[in-house]
């Protein structure tokens, strides 16, 4: 059973913000690999996306950031009610492939993504400073001084979302976030992800194949596949016919 | 003005060639390589982190085509037709590799074998002699003049505005394209005015260093410096004293065995660079 579509005007769950994505649609050569797709994402909710593989879930966070061009309209909505086409995003992606010997450390990155003072010249105290204190929020001081070469998927995730959070963006999105994560590393930092969007009103949209932390911590799910199948709670979803028909192929090859 | 005072500062050095009144080509040679050191160390760092080296090295073939092209015309000083052509070289090839799914090693390859073939095709076309060309094959640091020298320390700063302003930016696209475009910085325009730097020393440079060295220039000193380097403001000192010391080092050593400065100065950094191997750090 589906809940009524809600618009940015409902105020009985979540924050008093949200973001509108209407009729979005991509299409990459010939292939339409999204259309139709609509959602309403209110603050300080962590929406799931899922899905089977080649859905389109990367496909939309890209579009909404504007690396991939779409179809389709993109509103904001303040808490004050003012409208924007471009929300402020933060986002960390799938695949954060880089050179491994690179001489760049989490300080240089960091500072390099934010203030424009030249990293190889020098790095301000004030700047170190705003610095240690974002890691210190996703729990990763020791990571400053070291290469980026050297961090772990764990680590190097922390420092993406150390980065993603500052400035604190309208709408965070994460794309499979715990790839390459051991077990104890993926709670932990489903649990980080959590406790930030109540400290921030934060709007998460999280794509993941992790079904069982997804239950735990989201208060939505999408399902996804080349458009919006379901939109509804964890509960709803997880126990619906579409989500076993979206998936069954993958529960063969499991059972 | 400033090349007396250099002439006299250097008289204190106890060589020979540096006494007052006399070979005024070693002199500015030396003050070249004082100019030309840090600013190959300099863009050296993001050739190697770019993993440019096969660009930077199509970018000789290209001036050296446009230089042949300029004799060809008549040109007085053909390195400005050269200049002009080997940033259109630059810009094409950025512009096609984001365009296209071809892998870009293939694209660059592709690109620079035309225009070094274009290149000897014009300038031996009816049966002439292509030893005009040689200088630029070998180059000959000796050969710079005070009004060369003018333009390299212009070069110089100019790099070092850009390198200033536009640092952090390019630093953010080498580590991960996708990732600085979805942090609203617009690589593209980075990433051409980083080529046609590139583009804008090779070209003006190749006379002096010459064709066959230029690119190691461009990546030895880099590539030394990251095997002992943790951070960017290491990386890019280390890369400086490597550049600075093979290049003076390589002008001195490459005067009294009557070498190739551009070889000899390639020489001492690849040493340079097999000493730092083994004390990589990590």
């Amino acid at each position: 059973m589906n809940l009524p579509a809600r618009s940015c005007d409902y105020k009985g769950h979540g924050g008093l913000c949200c973001t509108q994505v209407v009729q979005f649609g991509v299409t990459i050569g010939s292939e339409t690999v999204l259309k139709n797709v609509n959602l309403h994402i209110h603050c300080g909710e962590l929406t799931a996306i899922i899905g089977p593989n080649g859905a389109g879930k990367s496909t939309l966070l890209k579009a909404l950031i504007g690396l991939i061009p779409h179809s389709g309209e993109l509103h904001y909505l303040d808490a004050k009610h003012n409208r924007s086409e471009h929300p402020l995003f933060g986002y960390i992606p799938q695949d954060f492939s880089f050179d491994r010997d690179s001489p760049v450390s989490v300080l240089d990155f960091m500072v390099a993504c934010r203030y424009r003072f030249p990293v190889w010249f020098h790095v301000t105290k004030s700047h170190q400073k705003r610095i240690e204190k974002s890691l210190h929020e996703v729990g990763a001081d020791h990571l400053l001084h070291k290469k980026m070469g050297v961090l772990s998927g764990g680590e190097l995730q922390r420092v993406l979302l150390a980065l993603a959070l500052e400035p604190v963006p309208n709408i965070l999105l994460l794309d499979e976030p715990v790839s390459g994560v051991d077990q104890s590393g993926t709670t932990l930092f489903y649990q980080l992800v959590s406790d930030l969007r109540k400290q921030y009103d934060l709007s998460i949209l999280l794509v993941s194949h992790d079904l069982n932390n997804i239950e735990q911590i989201a208060d939505r799910v999408i399902l996804l596949n080349k458009t919006v199948l379901l939109n509804d709670t964890p509960a709803n979803v997880f126990s619906s016919q579409e989500y076993r028909t979206a998936f069954s192929l993958k529960d063969k090859v499991s059972e | 003005m400033i090349m007396e005072f250099w002439y006299r500062f250097i008289s204190i050095l106890p060589f020979d060639w540096a006494q007052p009144g006399q070979f005024f080509f070693m002199k500015n040679a030396l003050l070249a390589i004082i100019l030309i050191s840090p600013l190959f160390s300099i863009l050296s760092t993001m050739v190697v982190a770019k993993r440019m080296s096969f660009f930077s090295d199509a970018l000789g073939h290209s001036a050296f085509t446009g230089i042949a092209i300029g004799i060809l015309l008549g040109w007085v000083k053909p390195v400005f037709l050269a200049v002009v052509f080997s940033i259109l070289f630059a810009f094409v090839i950025t512009l096609v590799g984001q365009k296209t799914k071809q892998s870009k090693d293939t694209l660059i390859g592709v690109f620079s074998s035309i225009a070094v073939s274009l290149g000897i095709l014009l300038s031996t076309w009816g049966g002439k002699s292509f030893t005009k060309l040689n200088q630029y094959l070998i180059g000959d640091i000796l050969s710079i003049t005070s009004a060369d020298l003018n333009s390299l320390f212009i070069i110089l700063l100019f790099v070092l505005i850009i390198w200033w302003i536009l640092y952090n930016p390019l630093l953010v696209v080498s580590v991960n394209t996708d990732f600085a475009i979805s942090r609203g910085v617009r690589s593209i325009w980075i990433e051409f005015i980083f080529s046609a730097l590139l583009a804008i020393t090779v070209t003006l440079t190749i006379s002096w260093i010459g064709l066959l060295v230029i690119n190691s220039m461009l990546v030895l000193p880099a590539a030394a410096s990251r095997n002992i380097s943790l951070n960017s403001r290491q990386y890019h000192r280390w890369a400086y004293i490597i550049s600075v010391f093979s290049g003076i080092a390589g002008l001195l050593v490459s005067y009294y065995l009557g070498s190739s400065t551009g070889a000899t100065i390639v020489l001492l950094q690849g040493t340079l660079f097999l000493i730092t191997y083994f004390f990589r750090r990590r």
